[in-house]
């Protein structure tokens, strides 16, 4: 059985700003693109109806413009990823490039299904934010880098100390993020809490 | 003593602490669709790994299912190729599939709960952020990504962390008119949007008790709307009726057990929480949303608000919120006018959500300018609803009675708006482009005030028509 044991320290690269509170997973990959059986298409549907008019004409979106070509780190504001549970969203946006992600707050299912893909979605506060898409959107050649390791992001001159729940640290950074591997290193705990739950067993150990 | 029902329930499952510092937790139940699962069978399958517990996994389709002609093969190649996808996994795995050809198909939201598969003191996962609807039982539903999904087949626990809890209490009565999606988008209007990261809500007090199951459930759905992953009401005598006799219960001797293992779990009277939010329901009055998250809503009275006086972090969505509504900071939403009223949705696609419509429309007509239409939340709904007549009453009025499924909700069968239309509908997102039409615009409300809606053509006050 393959394992994938793949140690996520840093991601860096060019950065594109995403503004805006509250983006849901709609928004990120509309419900209409999620008709499909594998991940693979995904890419070219995402923020599909942020980026094209009725006609399909593109609208000006970050994504869109030649200064952000081939950014991996994408800079959000609050509650990114809002709503659905769609994976498809975290997915779509990997399929184009993506491989970190820097915001003021995420939704919960979103954050974990980052950490599930192995991207890391680490948090500043409002106004760091807002400096470093400042210093983006000035530069938007510069590398930024999330050190995972060091917990800082780093862009040009500057520092930010940025946080992530532990966990996801932990498992991004030694590797554990592809979660399947390590539950399946314990079956046999997992087979005593099967014969001490209640309504497995006829609850017959009632409380 | 102290406990509430969450940490009790999550004891149960924790099967250890893994080295990141998240629990490996047992899940009780899974429950799978046809869009979040074939990229989950896939994974699996790629490492040679069998669904650890098949007989704890059930499936149904219900996202993608047309509500108009469910024949197959569908239309919809896509759709069709997706229906072959979790037919195919289900029966390769031993899955038990509730498809189109058996009697139990529906939103996996209100299958459950009808099938007795929900039950108290579980813990259920689902590919679908409003799992958070099982927490009406005392059980604890999250939603999950597919990545989840893939690790609950395999092993059926999720890696998760805790999360804190909050106690969402309410108190008094609801008025005439004013139901339990009034009170929850009152409750995502005041915490916001984001208030419930990191938190599940417990929804107690007296008000909460006196509501039935389906109005538990509608609660619980919506709680994810304000940013928490789980929602749960501790188990009562009502939970305990509701689940006497269906499929899957307990029954005989071993539903006595059951209702004395469900009752020991409640949160006792001085159970600790993290955080308390006390919400008086005499006061509620029924909300209407008037922008793009659910957390922008207005009692059916009240006026839009002014952007300059609202705080700076909800500025921008405001703005954008007007620029996409095309509404008047200010106005009323009485008068606003209406084009496609949706009843239905793992919201409100129940069984008493169709009663008190229908009861509304017996002897009125649907508004010339409105297409109005029911899906019901499952088949056992809609088989339950014609033994009553209510298909009847709702075609006679000017609705249109449709197959089971999610339908306009997130629109991704053939029910879609067109354009910049307006639908008051009685689902959970109001999300820019979520029923299926980029421009298209999203009225939230009760199922009774989508009723009223589609009568008077435009948004009106229940509580002066009933």
């Amino acid at each position: 059985m393959p394992e994938i044991h793949i140690k996520v320290s840093s991601v860096e690269g060019k950065a594109v700003p995403i503004h805006g509170n509250d983006i849901d997973t709609d928004q990120i990959i509309p419900a209409r693109f999620m008709k499909c059986v594998t991940f693979d298409g995904l890419g070219e549907y995402a923020f599909y109806d942020v980026r094209h008019d009725e006609q399909g004409n593109l609208k000006g979106h970050p994504f869109d413009e030649e200064r952000y070509a081939n950014a991996s780190i994408m800079i959000v504001n609050s509650n990114f990823g809002c709503g659905s549970s769609r994976e498809h969203a975290p997915q779509a946006l990997a399929r184009c490039g993506i491989r970190g992600i820097i915001g003021e707050s995420y939704a919960e299912i979103f954050a974990g299904n980052c950490t599930s893909m192995g991207i890391p979605a680490v948090t500043l506060s409002q106004d760091e934010i807002k400096q470093l898409v400042a210093s983006v959107e000035k530069d938007p050649g510069m590398t930024v880098k999330i050190d995972l390791a060091g917990g800082v992001v780093v862009a040009g001159s500057q520092r930010y100390h940025f946080e992530i729940p532990e966990a996801y640290k932990q498992s991004l950074v030694d590797g554990s993020w592809d979660s399947t591997a390590v539950l399946l290193e314990n079956l046999d705990a997992v087979k005593e809490t099967v014969a001490s739950l209640p309504y497995l067993n006829g609850f017959q150990r009632a409380g | 003593m102290g406990r509430n029902l969450f940490d009790t329930v999550w004891d149960l499952h924790k099967v250890r602490t893994l080295e990141s510092g998240q629990d490996q937790l047992f899940i009780g139940l899974h429950m799978i669709h046809e869009v979040t699962s074939p990229q989950a069978f896939q994974m699996i399958e790629e490492r040679g790994l069998k669904v650890l517990h098949p007989e704890r996994t059930f499936a149904t389709v219900d996202h993608i299912v047309p509500t108009a002609n469910q024949e197959r093969p569908f239309q919809d190649r896509l759709a069709e190729e997706m229906m072959q996808a979790i037919e195919n996994n289900t029966k390769k795995h031993g899955i038990e599939f509730f498809g189109l050809n058996t009697d139990r198909q529906g939103i996996v939201h209100i299958i459950g709960p009808e099938l007795g598969l929900t039950q108290p003191g579980l813990t259920i996962a689902c590919g679908d952020s409003h799992t958070s609807t099982h927490g009406a039982f005392g059980a604890i539903g999250f939603g999950i990504g597919t990545s989840q999904i893939r690790d609950v087949l395999a092993t059926q626990c999720l890696a998760i962390s805790r999360p804190r809890v909050r106690k969402i209490n309410v108190t008094g009565t609801l008025k005439k008119g004013v139901y339990a999606k009034d009170i929850i988008l009152k409750i995502i209007a005041e915490l916001g949007v984001n208030g419930g990261i990191g938190y599940a809500y417990e929804y107690a007090g007296e008000t909460i008790r006196g509501l039935s199951m389906e109005e538990r459930m509608t609660i619980c759905n919506m709680s994810i709307e304000g940013g928490a992953r789980v929602g749960y009401v501790s188990p009562d005598e009502t939970t305990i009726e509701y689940i006497k006799g269906r499929a899957y219960a307990p029954d005989g001797e071993e539903f006595e057990r059951a209702a004395a293992f469900w009752r020991s779990i409640a949160s006792g009277p001085d159970a600790e929480y993290d955080d308390i939010f006390e919400l008086d329901a005499n006061t509620l009055e029924p909300m209407v949303t008037w922008g793009i998250t659910p957390g922008q809503a207005v009692g059916v009275s009240g006026r839009l608000p002014r952007v300059a006086e609202l705080p700076d972090e909800h500025k921008e969505i405001a703005d954008k919120a007007y620029a996409h509504m095309g509404f008047s900071e200010g106005q009323s939403m009485q008068g606003q006018t209406i084009d496609i009223a949706f009843l239905g949705s793992c919201t409100n696609g129940r069984i008493s959500d169709l009663r008190e419509a229908a009861e509304f429309l017996k002897g009125k007509k649907v508004s010339d300018s409105v297409k109005a239409f029911v899906v019901p939340g499952s088949k056992q709904v809609a088989r339950q609803a014609e033994a009553e007549g209510l298909p009847q009453i709702f075609t006679e009025a000017g609705f249109g009675w449709r197959g089971a499924g999610c339908s306009m909700c997130l629109a991704m069968n053939p029910d879609k708006l067109q354009g910049r239309q307006i639908c008051a509908s009685s689902s959970n997102r109001n999300f820019v482009g979520r029923q299926g039409s980029p421009t298209g615009r999203t009225l939230l409300m009760s199922p009774v005030m989508v009723a009223a809606a589609a009568v008077a053509g435009e948004v009106v006050d229940v509580r002066d028509q009933i």
